[in-house]
Protein backbone atom coordinates (compact mmCIF):
# COMPACT_ATOMS: atom_id res chain seq x y z
CA UNK A 1 0.00 0.00 0.00
CA UNK A 2 3.15 2.44 1.02
CA UNK A 3 4.11 1.79 -3.01
CA UNK A 4 1.31 3.25 -4.26
CA UNK A 5 1.63 6.59 -5.76
CA UNK A 6 -1.92 7.63 -5.31
CA UNK A 7 -2.31 6.98 -1.47
CA UNK A 8 -0.53 10.43 -1.18
CA UNK A 9 -3.98 11.84 -2.19
CA UNK A 10 -6.15 9.57 0.02
CA UNK A 11 -8.76 11.58 2.53
CA UNK A 12 -8.86 10.71 5.84
CA UNK A 13 -10.89 11.81 8.88
CA UNK A 14 -8.52 13.72 11.68
CA UNK A 15 -11.08 13.63 14.88
CA UNK A 16 -14.51 12.59 15.00
CA UNK A 17 -17.11 12.45 12.40
CA UNK A 18 -19.37 15.84 11.90
CA UNK A 19 -22.46 15.43 10.52
CA UNK A 20 -25.01 17.97 9.34
CA UNK A 21 -28.53 16.56 8.05
CA UNK A 22 -26.82 13.47 5.80
CA UNK A 23 -23.50 15.85 5.14
CA UNK A 24 -20.60 14.25 6.87
CA UNK A 25 -18.36 17.47 7.18
CA UNK A 26 -15.41 15.91 9.16
CA UNK A 27 -12.46 17.71 9.46
CA UNK A 28 -10.06 15.72 7.62
CA UNK A 29 -6.17 16.10 6.12
CA UNK A 30 -7.33 18.43 2.97
CA UNK A 31 -9.04 20.60 5.55
CA UNK A 32 -6.52 20.72 8.05
CA UNK A 33 -4.17 22.07 5.00
CA UNK A 34 -6.71 24.48 3.89
CA UNK A 35 -6.82 25.82 7.30
CA UNK A 36 -3.12 25.81 7.68
CA UNK A 37 -2.47 27.65 4.01
CA UNK A 38 -5.31 30.43 5.08
CA UNK A 39 -3.59 30.84 8.15
CA UNK A 40 -0.16 31.30 6.80
CA UNK A 41 -1.61 33.48 4.13
CA UNK A 42 -3.39 35.87 6.62
CA UNK A 43 -0.13 35.67 9.09
CA UNK A 44 1.87 36.72 6.49
CA UNK A 45 -0.19 39.40 5.08
CA UNK A 46 -0.92 40.54 8.46
CA UNK A 47 2.75 41.18 9.80
CA UNK A 48 3.56 42.86 6.10
CA UNK A 49 0.64 45.39 6.55
CA UNK A 50 0.73 45.87 10.21
CA UNK A 51 3.73 48.69 10.04
CA UNK A 52 4.11 50.98 7.99
CA UNK A 53 7.04 52.60 7.16
CA UNK A 54 8.17 54.23 4.06
CA UNK A 55 11.36 51.52 3.66
CA UNK A 56 9.53 48.66 3.88
CA UNK A 57 10.83 45.83 5.85
CA UNK A 58 11.11 42.58 4.27
CA UNK A 59 7.69 40.73 5.10
CA UNK A 60 6.27 44.42 4.48
CA UNK A 61 7.52 44.27 1.07
CA UNK A 62 6.73 40.67 0.21
CA UNK A 63 3.36 41.71 0.78
CA UNK A 64 3.64 44.73 -1.17
CA UNK A 65 5.08 43.27 -4.18
CA UNK A 66 2.81 40.53 -4.31
CA UNK A 67 -0.04 42.84 -3.96
CA UNK A 68 0.99 44.93 -6.98
CA UNK A 69 1.99 41.68 -8.82
CA UNK A 70 -1.67 40.55 -8.81
CA UNK A 71 -2.78 43.82 -8.91
CA UNK A 72 -0.62 44.69 -12.36
CA UNK A 73 -2.02 41.20 -13.64
CA UNK A 74 -5.27 41.87 -13.38
CA UNK A 75 -5.46 45.79 -14.75
CA UNK A 76 -3.01 43.98 -18.20
CA UNK A 77 -5.61 41.15 -18.74
CA UNK A 78 -9.19 42.68 -17.45
CA UNK A 79 -8.09 46.61 -17.41
CA UNK A 80 -9.57 49.31 -15.13
CA UNK A 81 -12.96 47.44 -14.15
CA UNK A 82 -11.55 44.80 -12.94
CA UNK A 83 -10.75 46.80 -9.88
CA UNK A 84 -13.51 45.31 -7.69
CA UNK A 85 -12.65 42.03 -7.97
CA UNK A 86 -9.31 42.63 -6.78
CA UNK A 87 -9.59 41.17 -3.62
CA UNK A 88 -11.23 37.87 -4.82
CA UNK A 89 -8.45 37.56 -7.35
CA UNK A 90 -6.01 37.92 -4.95
CA UNK A 91 -7.59 35.65 -2.39
CA UNK A 92 -7.96 33.39 -4.70
CA UNK A 93 -4.19 33.72 -6.10
CA UNK A 94 -2.60 33.62 -2.76
CA UNK A 95 -4.86 30.28 -1.90
CA UNK A 96 -4.30 28.09 -4.64
CA UNK A 97 -0.48 29.16 -4.80
CA UNK A 98 -0.34 27.79 -1.22
CA UNK A 99 -1.96 25.22 -1.06
CA UNK A 100 0.26 24.32 -4.02
CA UNK A 101 3.32 24.97 -2.24
CA UNK A 102 2.60 23.03 0.94
CA UNK A 103 1.99 20.28 -0.73
CA UNK A 104 5.64 19.99 -2.18
CA UNK A 105 6.82 19.59 1.49
CA UNK A 106 7.20 15.96 1.93
CA UNK A 107 4.56 14.17 4.02
CA UNK A 108 1.66 16.86 3.56
CA UNK A 109 -1.29 16.85 1.49
CA UNK A 110 -2.06 18.92 -1.81
CA UNK A 111 -5.46 20.60 -1.40
CA UNK A 112 -5.60 21.27 -4.67
CA UNK A 113 -4.92 17.82 -5.94
CA UNK A 114 -8.17 16.94 -5.68
CA UNK A 115 -10.49 17.53 -8.68
CA UNK A 116 -13.46 18.15 -6.32
CA UNK A 117 -11.55 21.66 -4.80
CA UNK A 118 -10.31 22.82 -7.82
CA UNK A 119 -14.02 21.97 -9.66
CA UNK A 120 -15.76 24.19 -7.17
CA UNK A 121 -13.39 27.09 -7.25
CA UNK A 122 -13.61 26.92 -11.36
CA UNK A 123 -17.05 26.51 -11.11
CA UNK A 124 -17.77 29.83 -8.65
CA UNK A 125 -15.46 31.45 -11.01
CA UNK A 126 -17.64 30.86 -14.28
CA UNK A 127 -21.25 31.12 -12.48
CA UNK A 128 -20.20 34.40 -10.91
CA UNK A 129 -18.69 35.80 -14.36
CA UNK A 130 -21.23 34.67 -16.15
CA UNK A 131 -24.29 36.42 -13.69
CA UNK A 132 -21.41 39.68 -14.11
CA UNK A 133 -21.29 39.58 -18.10
CA UNK A 134 -25.33 39.37 -17.47
CA UNK A 135 -25.84 42.01 -14.83
CA UNK A 136 -23.24 44.44 -16.84
CA UNK A 137 -24.49 43.90 -20.75
CA UNK A 138 -27.66 42.15 -20.51
CA UNK A 139 -28.87 40.11 -23.12
CA UNK A 140 -25.97 41.31 -25.07
CA UNK A 141 -23.45 39.28 -22.92
CA UNK A 142 -24.83 36.34 -25.66
CA UNK A 143 -22.88 38.46 -28.45
CA UNK A 144 -20.17 36.77 -26.75
CA UNK A 145 -20.80 33.44 -29.04
CA UNK A 146 -20.95 35.54 -31.95
CA UNK A 147 -17.69 36.89 -32.98
CA UNK A 148 -17.21 39.52 -35.70
CA UNK A 149 -16.47 38.78 -38.99
CA UNK A 150 -17.52 36.10 -39.25
CA UNK A 151 -19.02 34.90 -42.87
CA UNK A 152 -23.09 33.93 -42.51
CA UNK A 153 -22.78 30.50 -43.53
CA UNK A 154 -19.47 29.50 -41.10
CA UNK A 155 -22.16 31.45 -38.14
CA UNK A 156 -23.76 28.59 -37.10
CA UNK A 157 -21.39 26.09 -36.33
CA UNK A 158 -18.65 29.31 -34.90
CA UNK A 159 -22.08 29.96 -32.26
CA UNK A 160 -21.92 26.27 -31.41
CA UNK A 161 -18.14 25.88 -30.93
CA UNK A 162 -17.79 29.30 -29.40
CA UNK A 163 -21.29 27.83 -26.91
CA UNK A 164 -19.28 24.28 -26.03
CA UNK A 165 -15.60 26.73 -25.25
CA UNK A 166 -17.48 28.89 -22.65
CA UNK A 167 -19.37 26.05 -21.75
CA UNK A 168 -15.70 23.74 -20.64
CA UNK A 169 -14.22 26.42 -19.21
CA UNK A 170 -15.03 25.54 -15.60
CA UNK A 171 -14.05 21.79 -16.74
CA UNK A 172 -10.83 23.15 -18.30
CA UNK A 173 -9.83 25.72 -15.47
CA UNK A 174 -10.29 23.03 -12.85
CA UNK A 175 -8.59 19.85 -14.77
CA UNK A 176 -5.79 21.38 -15.71
CA UNK A 177 -4.72 22.61 -11.94
CA UNK A 178 -6.13 18.75 -10.50
CA UNK A 179 -4.12 17.30 -13.14
CA UNK A 180 -1.01 19.08 -13.27
CA UNK A 181 -1.02 18.96 -9.46
CA UNK A 182 -1.30 15.58 -9.62
CA UNK A 183 0.30 14.16 -12.05
CA UNK A 184 3.66 16.05 -10.73
CA UNK A 185 3.27 14.09 -7.17
CA UNK A 186 2.33 11.00 -8.34
CA UNK A 187 5.70 11.15 -10.56
CA UNK A 188 8.02 12.20 -7.44
CA UNK A 189 6.37 9.40 -5.42
CA UNK A 190 7.15 6.85 -8.40
CA UNK A 191 11.25 8.19 -8.07
CA UNK A 192 10.83 7.96 -4.81
CA UNK A 193 9.82 4.71 -5.07
CA UNK A 194 12.37 3.75 -7.47
CA UNK A 195 15.46 5.11 -4.94
CA UNK A 196 14.09 2.88 -2.70
CA UNK A 197 13.60 -0.27 -4.62
CA UNK A 198 16.93 0.21 -6.49
CA UNK A 199 18.82 0.62 -3.69
CA UNK A 200 21.82 2.13 -2.94
CA UNK A 201 23.81 1.23 -5.85
CA UNK A 202 21.16 1.84 -8.72
CA UNK A 203 19.02 4.60 -6.57
CA UNK A 204 21.24 7.43 -7.47
CA UNK A 205 19.75 8.22 -10.88
CA UNK A 206 15.80 8.34 -9.89
CA UNK A 207 17.25 10.07 -6.75
CA UNK A 208 18.77 12.67 -8.98
CA UNK A 209 15.47 12.97 -11.06
CA UNK A 210 13.60 13.53 -7.72
CA UNK A 211 15.68 16.70 -7.22
CA UNK A 212 15.22 18.17 -10.38
CA UNK A 213 11.38 17.17 -9.87
CA UNK A 214 11.16 19.07 -7.36
CA UNK A 215 12.78 21.91 -8.38
CA UNK A 216 9.92 21.58 -11.76
CA UNK A 217 7.18 20.82 -9.04
CA UNK A 218 7.99 24.08 -7.43
CA UNK A 219 7.54 26.15 -10.28
CA UNK A 220 4.45 24.25 -11.61
CA UNK A 221 3.18 25.13 -8.08
CA UNK A 222 3.82 28.83 -8.97
CA UNK A 223 2.67 28.42 -12.86
CA UNK A 224 -0.57 26.72 -12.44
CA UNK A 225 -1.56 29.07 -9.45
CA UNK A 226 -0.49 32.13 -11.69
CA UNK A 227 -2.47 30.57 -15.16
CA UNK A 228 -5.60 29.43 -12.65
CA UNK A 229 -5.89 33.30 -11.61
CA UNK A 230 -4.86 34.32 -15.10
CA UNK A 231 -7.44 32.95 -16.80
CA UNK A 232 -10.02 34.04 -14.37
CA UNK A 233 -9.16 37.17 -15.11
CA UNK A 234 -8.97 36.50 -18.71
CA UNK A 235 -13.03 35.42 -17.81
CA UNK A 236 -13.49 38.41 -16.32
CA UNK A 237 -12.06 40.71 -18.94
CA UNK A 238 -14.55 38.96 -21.03
CA UNK A 239 -17.62 39.65 -18.68
CA UNK A 240 -16.69 43.54 -18.40
CA UNK A 241 -15.43 44.27 -21.75
CA UNK A 242 -17.54 42.36 -24.71
CA UNK A 243 -14.77 42.72 -27.49
CA UNK A 244 -17.03 40.62 -29.59
CA UNK B 1 -14.42 1.35 3.38
CA UNK B 2 -11.40 3.59 1.90
CA UNK B 3 -9.45 0.66 0.55
CA UNK B 4 -13.30 -0.36 -1.51
CA UNK B 5 -13.96 2.80 -2.41
CA UNK B 6 -10.20 3.22 -3.75
CA UNK B 7 -10.29 -0.25 -5.83
CA UNK B 8 -13.89 1.01 -7.41
CA UNK B 9 -12.39 3.94 -8.85
CA UNK B 10 -9.49 2.55 -10.12
CA UNK B 11 -6.70 3.90 -7.66
CA UNK B 12 -7.69 7.31 -7.84
CA UNK B 13 -8.94 8.63 -3.84
CA UNK B 14 -9.97 12.04 -5.91
CA UNK B 15 -12.53 10.23 -7.42
CA UNK B 16 -14.17 8.92 -3.86
CA UNK B 17 -17.13 11.11 -3.51
CA UNK B 18 -16.66 9.75 0.50
CA UNK B 19 -15.55 13.50 1.57
CA UNK B 20 -16.78 15.69 -1.57
CA UNK B 21 -19.13 17.33 0.66
CA UNK B 22 -16.83 17.54 3.89
CA UNK B 23 -14.14 19.15 1.06
CA UNK B 24 -16.63 21.30 -0.36
CA UNK B 25 -17.53 22.68 3.29
CA UNK B 26 -13.94 23.21 4.41
CA UNK B 27 -13.18 25.19 1.01
CA UNK B 28 -15.84 27.02 1.37
CA UNK B 29 -15.29 28.19 5.03
CA UNK B 30 -11.38 28.65 4.60
CA UNK B 31 -11.62 30.59 1.37
CA UNK B 32 -14.77 32.52 2.48
CA UNK B 33 -12.97 33.53 5.88
CA UNK B 34 -9.85 33.84 4.08
CA UNK B 35 -11.31 36.63 1.27
CA UNK B 36 -13.59 38.07 3.79
CA UNK B 37 -10.36 39.10 6.43
CA UNK B 38 -8.10 40.09 3.12
CA UNK B 39 -10.29 42.01 1.58
CA UNK B 40 -11.82 43.76 4.63
CA UNK B 41 -8.63 43.92 6.58
CA UNK B 42 -5.52 43.56 5.21
CA UNK B 43 -5.59 44.35 1.44
CA UNK B 44 -6.49 48.16 1.86
CA UNK B 45 -4.21 48.33 4.61
CA UNK B 46 -1.43 47.45 1.96
CA UNK B 47 -3.59 49.33 -0.61
CA UNK B 48 -3.33 52.64 1.99
CA UNK B 49 0.49 51.85 2.57
CA UNK B 50 1.14 51.82 -0.93
CA UNK B 51 -0.76 55.33 -1.85
CA UNK B 52 1.05 56.65 1.29
CA UNK B 53 4.38 55.70 0.16
CA UNK B 54 3.79 56.92 -3.35
CA UNK B 55 2.38 60.26 -1.92
CA UNK B 56 5.59 60.69 0.07
CA UNK B 57 7.72 59.67 -2.63
CA UNK B 58 6.07 62.00 -4.46
CA UNK B 59 5.96 64.97 -1.70
CA UNK B 60 9.78 64.50 -1.58
CA UNK B 61 10.45 64.50 -5.50
CA UNK B 62 8.90 67.86 -5.49
CA UNK B 63 10.43 69.32 -2.57
CA UNK B 64 13.78 68.25 -3.88
CA UNK B 65 12.76 70.07 -7.17
CA UNK B 66 11.62 73.02 -5.47
CA UNK B 67 15.20 72.96 -3.45
CA UNK B 68 16.84 72.14 -6.68
CA UNK B 69 15.71 75.56 -8.48
CA UNK B 70 16.20 77.46 -5.48
CA UNK B 71 19.89 76.39 -5.71
CA UNK B 72 19.65 77.15 -9.14
CA UNK B 73 18.97 80.98 -8.22
CA UNK B 74 20.92 81.35 -5.47
CA UNK B 75 24.06 79.35 -7.39
CA UNK B 76 23.07 82.01 -10.39
CA UNK B 77 23.17 85.00 -7.93
CA UNK B 78 26.52 83.75 -6.68
CA UNK B 79 28.05 83.80 -9.92
CA UNK B 80 26.66 86.90 -10.84
CA UNK B 81 28.13 88.56 -7.88
CA UNK B 82 31.70 86.69 -8.38
CA UNK B 83 31.25 88.82 -12.02
CA UNK B 84 30.90 92.08 -10.88
CA UNK B 85 33.43 91.53 -7.53
CA UNK B 86 35.88 90.41 -10.43
CA UNK B 87 34.89 93.25 -12.92
CA UNK B 88 35.01 95.68 -9.44
CA UNK B 89 38.30 93.83 -8.91
CA UNK B 90 39.78 94.42 -12.27
CA UNK B 91 38.76 98.47 -12.53
CA UNK B 92 40.28 98.36 -8.56
CA UNK B 93 43.89 97.29 -10.06
CA UNK B 94 43.49 99.61 -13.13
CA UNK B 95 42.88 102.49 -10.99
CA UNK B 96 45.51 101.80 -8.27
CA UNK B 97 48.21 100.82 -11.29
CA UNK B 98 47.17 104.03 -13.16
CA UNK B 99 47.32 105.82 -10.16
CA UNK B 100 51.06 104.48 -8.77
CA UNK B 101 52.07 105.20 -12.74
CA UNK B 102 50.85 108.96 -12.09
CA UNK B 103 52.96 108.72 -9.03
CA UNK B 104 55.74 107.19 -10.39
CA UNK B 105 56.01 109.65 -12.86
CA UNK B 106 55.75 113.04 -10.90
CA UNK B 107 58.33 111.41 -8.94
CA UNK B 108 60.51 110.88 -11.74
CA UNK B 109 60.10 114.27 -12.79
CA UNK B 110 60.88 115.76 -10.05
CA UNK B 111 63.86 113.56 -9.54
CA UNK B 112 64.73 114.55 -13.33
CA UNK B 113 64.56 118.00 -12.75
CA UNK B 114 66.23 118.16 -9.62
CA UNK B 115 69.51 116.17 -11.36
CA UNK B 116 69.16 118.11 -14.57
CA UNK B 117 69.84 121.35 -12.03
CA UNK B 118 72.61 119.32 -10.05
CA UNK B 119 74.05 118.53 -13.50
CA UNK B 120 73.82 122.43 -14.53
CA UNK B 121 75.18 123.65 -11.21
CA UNK B 122 78.11 120.75 -11.34
CA UNK B 123 78.95 121.98 -14.80
CA UNK B 124 78.57 125.59 -14.22
CA UNK B 125 81.14 124.94 -11.11
CA UNK B 126 83.36 123.17 -13.69
CA UNK B 127 83.63 125.85 -16.10
CA UNK B 128 84.03 127.98 -13.50
CA UNK B 129 87.02 126.17 -12.45
CA UNK B 130 88.44 125.99 -16.29
CA UNK B 131 88.11 129.60 -16.61
CA UNK B 132 90.03 130.42 -13.08
CA UNK B 133 92.59 127.35 -12.99
CA UNK B 134 94.93 128.96 -15.65
CA UNK B 135 95.41 132.05 -14.20
CA UNK B 136 95.83 130.11 -10.87
CA UNK B 137 98.54 127.59 -12.26
CA UNK B 138 99.76 130.60 -13.47
CA UNK B 139 100.49 132.27 -10.28
CA UNK B 140 101.71 128.77 -9.17
CA UNK B 141 104.28 128.26 -11.69
CA UNK B 142 105.41 132.31 -11.61
CA UNK B 143 105.85 131.87 -7.63
CA UNK B 144 107.73 128.29 -8.22
CA UNK B 145 109.90 129.89 -10.92
CA UNK B 146 110.96 132.80 -8.78
CA UNK B 147 111.29 130.58 -5.67
CA UNK B 148 113.59 128.37 -7.80
CA UNK B 149 115.10 131.02 -9.37
CA UNK B 150 115.60 132.23 -6.06
CA UNK B 151 117.16 129.60 -4.73
CA UNK B 152 119.47 128.77 -7.67
CA UNK B 153 121.10 132.08 -7.90
CA UNK B 154 119.95 133.37 -4.86
CA UNK B 155 118.67 136.63 -5.95
CA UNK B 156 115.63 137.97 -6.10
CA UNK B 157 113.97 137.61 -9.62
CA UNK B 158 111.36 140.41 -11.12
CA UNK B 159 107.75 138.90 -11.37
CA UNK B 160 106.95 140.29 -14.13
CA UNK B 161 109.38 139.17 -16.35
CA UNK B 162 108.76 135.58 -14.93
CA UNK B 163 104.82 136.21 -16.02
CA UNK B 164 106.08 136.86 -19.15
CA UNK B 165 107.64 134.17 -19.65
CA UNK B 166 105.13 131.71 -17.83
CA UNK B 167 102.28 133.62 -20.64
CA UNK B 168 104.47 133.10 -23.45
CA UNK B 169 104.59 129.43 -22.52
CA UNK B 170 100.63 129.14 -21.97
CA UNK B 171 100.06 130.47 -25.20
CA UNK B 172 102.12 128.02 -26.81
CA UNK B 173 101.73 125.13 -25.10
CA UNK B 174 98.24 125.83 -23.04
CA UNK B 175 96.48 124.36 -25.56
CA UNK B 176 97.98 120.60 -24.93
CA UNK B 177 97.34 121.13 -21.05
CA UNK B 178 93.92 122.60 -20.69
CA UNK B 179 92.20 121.06 -23.66
CA UNK B 180 90.59 124.44 -24.82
Amino acid sequence: MAANPMTQFEVYRIGPEVKIGAFDISFTNASLFMVISTLAILLIFNLGSKKNTIIPNKIQLLAELSYTFVSKMISDTAGTKAKPYFSFIFSLFMFVLFCNMFGMIPYTFTVTSHIIVTFVLAAFIFISVTIIGFIKHGFGYLKLFVPSGVPVVLLPLIVIIEIISYLSRPISLSVRLFANMMAGHTMMKVFGGFVISLGIIGGWLPLTFSVALTGLEILVAFLQAYVFAILTCIYLNDALNLHH
Amino acid sequence: MRDVFAAESGGMPQLNPEFWISQIFWLTLTFGTLYIILSKLILPKISANLELRKSQIQENIEAAEKQRKESEIKLKEYDEIILKSRLKANDIFKDSREKVIKDINIKKEALDKQIDEEIKKVEKEINQLKETSPEKINKIAIEISSDILKKLIGADVNNSSISAIVNDLLKRNGNKYYGN
